[in-house]
């Protein structure tokens, strides 16, 4: 239990997939315009990254990894298919994203309207392969730890977009001067918020 | 013609500075140049190839499935990439980690086939892949150049500021850590940009 609230802190602030690895930057430098846009692609983010993380860890434990189909047949157990890994892992995003669509839809057309036009950008965000591919290296043991992981990764990722949002939403009355306008001075505030949030590292639960 | 698409994303329509895409790898590969020239490599035989193989097919390809199809496209050359490079220079890969896969995400590969090589013949697509692939490369080895310069104090691994400079060993110089860090590579693009827009004006936002 204690392992799991480690990894669910270290993935919000400590690894935060925006301010140390940078995943995910296009959509949030795109979408960070406004505070209530930013709130519905970051709830969208953890959604879909608490849903496929499990379903990669599956993928990866019992199908793609070295030796991991010896339940299907003892004779397997010198096969490893993790080169395969990145095209599985995408497939089943770009399915996930897709079948997550229909699911909202059909039950909450309220949640469908605010969050429609973010959900097919997502399967194309690098944060959510990423938190697949970072599972996959850093080997997490069980389901649940991969899980607590998306979650967490997707709750830093939203905490940063609701932050630069409501930065940027200040900013437009700032005086900035005229080349640094838009992009540049949000790639130097972004930056700043990165080195705020390095005062969490170090942390250990 | 073919010249203008090549230079054209270079620096007056760099993927990065002015279209924003393909910063997530972008910034966390460019701590040292070397991994930095890597990565340049790497996308832009994905996205030359990419365009070309998009662009071969392009009328083939049903609308409404073409995400999925320019997925599998680009996930294709990304894993040959990537088990080229764990063949041939295994420390590098190993650096770049996650990074390599990421580009199958990457802005700039879904945003030329999307805008470009689907409605473009196979040769200008190459050379326009090729173009973005490289002006990409150019943000990478610039943030890459001025992070290992002043982070290590070296370039490609080589030691360019004197052993003897540094304060522990009786010198003046320390190396600035600040660069090393996540932060800073950001920072460095923000730098970039203000520059780019202050030489082309037209660029600047309201």
């Amino acid at each position: 239990m204690q392992e799991l609230v480690n990894i669910f802190v270290k993935s919000i602030f400590i690894d935060n997939m925006v301010f140390a690895y940078f995943l995910g930057m296009c959509s949030y430098l795109a979408v960070s315009k406004n505070v209530k846009t930013a709130v519905g692609l970051g709830i969208a983010v953890i959604f879909v990254l608490g849903v496929t993380l499990p379903a990669n860890y599956l993928l990866h434990k019992y199908v793609l990894s070295e030796g991991a189909l010896v339940w299907l047949n003892p004779e397997y157990a010198s096969l490893d298919l993790s080169f395969l890994s990145f095209i599985i892992f995408i497939a089943v995003i770009a399915s996930m994203v897709q079948l997550v669509e229909m699911v909202v839809e059909k039950f909450s057309p309220g949640l469908y309207s605010s969050l429609g036009i973010f959900l097919p950008l997502i399967a194309v965000n690098c944060a959510i392969l990423g938190g697949s591919l970072f599972m996959q290296e850093r080997g997490y043991e069980t389901l649940a730890e991969a899980t607590v992981f998306g979650l967490g990764s997707g709750l830093g990722w939203f905490l940063a977009i609701v932050a630069l949002a409501a930065i940027r939403e200040k900013l437009s009355y700032s005086n900035v001067p005229a080349p640094l306008r838009g992009l540049g001075i949000t790639f130097i505030v972004v930056g700043l918020m990165g080195i705020a949030f390095m005062s969490f590292m170090g942390i250990k639960l | 013609m073919y010249k203008k698409i090549f230079t054209e994303p270079l620096f007056k329509n760099n993927p990065v500075s002015v279209l924003v895409l393909g910063i997530c790898s972008a910034l966390a590969v460019t701590v040292k140049l070397e991994p930095a020239l890597v990565m340049a490599l790497s996308v832009t035989i994905v996205t030359g190839f990419s365009n070309v193989i998009i662009s071969l097919i392009r009328n083939t390809i049903p609308n409404r499935i073409r995400i999925i199809v320019q997925l599998v496209v680009v996930a294709m050359l990304v894993i040959l990439v990537d088990q080229i490079l764990k063949a041939f220079a295994y420390d590098v890969s190993k650096q770049l980690s996650v990074f390599v896969g990421l580009i199958i995400t990457n802005c700039i590969i879904m945003g030329r086939i999307e805008a470009f090589a689907l409605g473009n013949k196979p040769i200008p697509s190459l050379i326009d892949g090729l173009g973005n692939g490289l002006g990409y490369g150019i943000i990478l080895v610039v943030v890459a150049f001025f992070r290992e310069l002043f982070g290590s104090g070296s370039l490609m691994g080589y030691q360019l500021i004197p052993a003897s400079w540094y304060i522990k060993n009786g010198g003046f110089y320390e190396n600035n850590g600040l660069f090393i860090l996540p932060p800073m590579a950001l920072i460095l693009v923000g730098v970039f940009i203000w520059v780019q827009r202050s030489i082309q004006k037209e660029l600047i936002e309201k």
